[in-house]
């Protein structure tokens, strides 16, 4: 096989002619500069990229890119795109949603994409809050939030994206910041060179309905000590001085956060994405606390599985691999299948 | 003994019996042996939703009608001639259908105080005078078949199961069948396991020597080939016929067939026939859910795929978004609709026209659609490649409505010629379409078909984006521009209206005919056969049947228009008259029952015999 020829493409190309119309200061123009700037790294021709999205703000992205795009509608965007790229494997299929578009109104839609690893790269952009329809609360909201349409507070426990999809054993799992430029094209990297579901959660900054529901993972002060940056294959350590680590306290089901000083080296967890059970990766995803405290953010799982598209078209091409006549000739013979008579 | 043979036109027998006793095959082997003799045939399936109701119970009884006859026929028939009653359930429950002087073959096995208890019955109706004006058979059906098996190494289970097979040799023999198909058949479907190919052939000899030598049958009928087109048939039920006009399109489209869908009574099947054609290309994905399946199946048309989903009307009402967006997409997408009883869950296996309004209005905004429906269950196969036809010359959503009496009965099929099938090969856009040699407009129309440019991905400087959001026109870039909205409303109503579609054709053998019938979809064969009826008796009457109900025919309002009444039956509470009369200002009048079952010939031919009185 000869090399893939060197596209030569930029960032410039990704862009398409359309005004893009986030209001200002909006997380999404964040993620759509690094998108738009990491996609020439996959050397894949635009027209072979297809971004499909759902409703609400950050489904307006396919239309800024320069690729093939569909914006449908609330929450089916993983039904569209399964249909997609299960009959065009050649295909790079993105999906691009949000808390409410893919948790609310398309949860089913995305447990089963994830459960059947079809060929998608999901990236969910997680605001916690509704904004295309001004500002209510959404299914990642945090218990007691006061919205629009919860003005003395929630009553409903919000989801955990990372844990809902480990649930329904996504064979990639990921979590980055919309403001992280650097970590968030190398997810999208790990993401993209996944075969089968990839899943990443974005934290992205509604400044206008929700502003600072990640200041905490973001400040200088803060960040640090808050921040779990996952690294494949190395202790799991964190905080301004390393001063905090993950182990597995025996007897206990999940991880636990310690101080490392006290902690000996070889009870500190060593990060792998690629344990089979997703188990861990959840106890990895139950970390956090309700002040962010103790966030991971990286690949969380990345484990091989057959994907669904290829399962589906190895059993067309088996099919048609045992055929010698023309479809026309297949097809008569297929009418005349059965209990058959002729009339003179 | 010598029997006596006698001639018969058309005979309608009934296999009823409880749903574990295995009707539904015993109705479709004898069908089948049927149409190797050559003789016209419609079957009607009726069976429980429920798997298995409580045994012997009525709401357990599950029959098969076939109708078969030495002449074209149109329906399953109106009442049988012969009822097999299997049990004391299935006596009862068919009972009321069946006219005077009818033969009944009952299992006297059954009738025992407990199964009689069971259905209400307090005294044996074969020993009282209930069944005086019958031509009653008693046959112990079960012990004969455990009898006869009585060397073969099965179960008195699995010989007690061979029963049905007795009651079709006996059948079999009565009415002159060949069964050389059944045996091969028996073959085929025990090849696991020997013994009960042995025992199951055993009972069905069983069943045709006791016809040739009880006293108890003294009459072995023939019914003579029907004289029918010259060609090769099968026979084939509706939903197997929609099945291969969806592979038939693929193949003559050029383009992989996408099917998405979640499995629904009465269409799963459909899922199931096109999941075996995978050497054609055909792609089956039973989706988590009915918004699921459209939605892949939209998918997959945007990536130049045929794409198809098939359901019943629950599940149409949850497409109904998805079918918007494809409307505003403008892309190719075939729905079927295979109509049951409803509202709601409804009567799953009933049949049902009630779901025309949701085909033609149910979505939101101004969201038209093509809408068409077969008449027959072989005409599903021409209706699935016109369905495809419309969608991929106009690039638009067509719903196809079936419903349970076409998609389970069966029928004769002249096998069709290949190379004379449509040609449904579509172009895909490859090249820049802008005046500039260098864009591309996604909605730039081509002014005769006003079809908008398929461009898949993968095609090379064709990057678009398309969404839900109105667009401007040519350029298909979001638009809020009032006049553009009215535009694109408008354009998107006349993309369907403008569709050319056949003339209605009216049949009128007298030609002198004041009243015309219109129908639509499964309800030809009884207005047809009603309309023989009174023709035979000397009664002039026209009739109309649509195939297309959007856009519909040029010359109906003319049709209509010629006569001095029209009538129109449906299996629902007026919904096509109710179009009619809005679209054509014709005083329609309509003829409409709701019970789950169609039409009988002789119900339309008695209602539409008043209509003439009156004219």
């Amino acid at each position: 096989m000869s090399e893939p020829v060197a596209l030569k493409l930029t960032a410039k190309d990704f862009k398409s002619d359309q005004e893009v119309r986030w209001c200002p200061g909006c997380g999404d123009y964040a993620i759509l500069a690094a998108v738009q700037q990491f996609m020439p790294e996959l050397n894949i021709p635009r027209e072979n990229t297809v971004f499909v999205s759902g409703i609400g703000c950050s489904s307006r992205f396919p239309y800024y890119m320069n690729t093939y795009g569909m914006h449908s509608i609330h929450g089916r965007a993983p039904a569209i795109a399964t249909g997609l790229s299960v009959s065009r494997p050649d295909l790079s299929v993105w999906v691009v949603t949000g808390d409410g578009d893919a948790l609310s109104i398309g949860g089913n839609h995305l447990i089963h994409a994830l459960r059947r690893n079809v060929n998608l790269k999901i990236l969910l952009f997680n605001n916690r809050i509704y904004g295309l329809t001004k500002g209510q609360y959404s299914p990642t909201s945090e218990v007691g939030k006061i919205t629009k349409s919860t003005p003395v507070g929630s009553a409903d426990a919000p989801f955990n994206p990372i844990s809902l999809a480990l649930g329904a054993e996504a064979t990639f799992v990921g979590r980055t910041i919309d403001s992280d430029r650097k970590h968030l094209q190398s997810v999208l990297r790990a993401a993209a060179e996944h075969q089968g579901s990839a899943f990443v959660e974005i934290y992205q900054n509604c400044n206008i309905f929700n502003d600072g529901a990640f200041d905490q993972l973001k400040e200088p002060a803060t960040r640090d000590d808050f921040l779990i940056r996952l690294e494949h294959g190395q202790p799991i350590t964190f905080g301004k001085d390393g001063q905090f680590c993950v182990v597995h306290p025996p007897g206990g089901f999940g991880l636990e956060v310690r101080e490392t000083a006290g902690t000996p080296a070889e009870e500190i967890v060593v990060h792998d994405a690629t344990v089979t059970d997703p188990a861990y990766a959840f106890a990895l995803s139950r970390l956090p606390g309700l002040d962010l405290r103790n966030t991971p953010i990286g690949v969380f799982r990345s484990v091989t599985r057959p994907s669904y598209d290829s399962v589906v078209q190895e059993q067309v091409a088996t099919a048609k691999a045992k055929v010698t006549e023309t479809p026309e000739q297949q097809l008569a013979g297929l009418l005349s299948s059965g209990d058959t008579w002729t009339i003179l | 003994m010598t029997k006596q043979i006698r001639q018969l036109d058309r005979v309608v027998i009934r296999f009823a019996g409880d749903s574990g006793d295995g009707m539904q095959l015993t109705g479709d082997r004898f069908t089948s042996e049927t149409a190797q003799l050559g003789n016209d045939i419609s079957t009607l399936p009726n069976f429980p939703a429920e798997i298995r109701a409580p045994a012997g119970t009525l709401p357990g009884v599950s029959s098969f009608q076939v109708h078969f006859a030495d002449y074209d026929i149109l329906t399953p028939g109106d009442a049988p001639n012969v009822l097999v009653a299997m049990n004391p359930a299935a006596l009862k429950a068919n009972l009321a259908e069946l006219p005077r002087g009818a033969d009944i073959i009952v299992n006297t096995d059954e009738f025992t105080k407990r199964n009689l208890a069971k259905v209400g019955y307090t005294t044996s109706p074969l020993e009282d005078d209930s069944l005086a004006g019958y031509v009653v058979h008693p046959v112990a059906l079960t012990s004969m078949t455990v009898g006869a098996l009585a060397e073969h190494d099965v179960s008195k289970k699995d010989a007690e199961r061979a029963k049905n097979m007795f009651a079709l040799g006996l059948l079999s023999w009565m009415y002159s069948r060949p069964y050389e198909s059944t045996l091969r058949f028996l073959e085929r479907k025990f090849a696991a396991r020997p013994e009960l190919v042995a025992a199951n052939i055993a009972a069905f000899r069983a069943g045709w020597n006791f016809g040739e030598t009880t006293e108890n049958f003294s009459v072995r009928y023939e019914v003579k080939p029907a004289k029918m087109v010259p060609g090769t048939y099968r026979n084939i039920t509706g939903n197997a016929a929609l099945s291969l006009g969806l592979v038939a399109a693929g193949v003559r489209s050029g383009l992989p067939v996408f099917l998405g869908a979640y499995p629904i009574t009465p269409a799963s099947d459909i899922l199931h026939e096109l999941s075996k054609h995978k050497r054609f290309g055909v792609v089956t994905m039973q989706a988590e859910d009915e918004i699921a399946a459209v939605g892949a199946a939209l998918g997959a048309s945007y990536g130049g795929s045929l794409g198809v989903t098939t359901t019943s009307g629950p599940g149409v009402a949850l497409k109904s978004e998805t079918i918007s967006l494809a409307v505003a997409l403008e892309l190719p997408l075939v729905i079927v609709d295979v109509q049951r009883a409803g509202p709601s869950t409804g009567m799953p296996t009933k049949t049902e026209q009630a779901d025309l309004n949701m085909a033609l209005y149910g979505r939101h905004g101004e969201a038209p659609v093509a809408v068409i429906a077969p008449k027959s269950p072989a005409d599903c196969f021409h209706a699935a490649l016109e369905a495809a036809r419309i969608a991929l010359t106009y690039r638009t959503p067509v719903i196809l409505l079936s419903d349970n009496y076409v998609a389970n009965g069966s029928e004769p099929w002249l096998l069709p010629d290949v190379e004379s099938l449509p040609d449904l090969r579509v172009e895909f856009a490859t090249q820049p379409n802008g005046e500039d040699g260098t864009t591309f407009l996604p909605y730039l129309r081509d002014p005769e078909t006003l079809a908008r440019p398929w461009a898949i991905p993968g095609t090379p400087g064709l990057e678009h984006r398309i969404g839900g959001l109105e667009k401007a026109d040519r350029t298909g870039d979001i638009s809020y521009d009032p006049a553009n909205h009215d535009f694109m409303v408008r354009t998107r109503a006349a993309r369907i209206e403008t569709i050319p579609v056949p003339d209605v054709e009216v049949e009128d053998p007298d030609g002198d005919a004041r009243v015309l019938v219109l129908g639509w979809g499964s309800t030809y064969g009884p207005i047809g056969a009603a309309c023989r009826g009174l023709r035979q008796r000397g009664l002039s009457i026209a009739q109309a049947h649509l195939r297309h109900l959007a856009p519909m025919p040029a010359n109906l309002g003319a049709v209509l228009r010629s006569y001095d009444r029209v009538v129109i039956p449906e299996m629902n509470l007026g919904q096509l008259a109710h179009v009619i009369r809005a679209r054509y200002l014709v005083d329609a009048i309509g003829y409409n029952q709701v019970r789950g079952l169609p039409f009988t010939a002789a119900e339309l031919e008695t209602m539409l015999e008043e209509v003439l009185k009156n004219v």
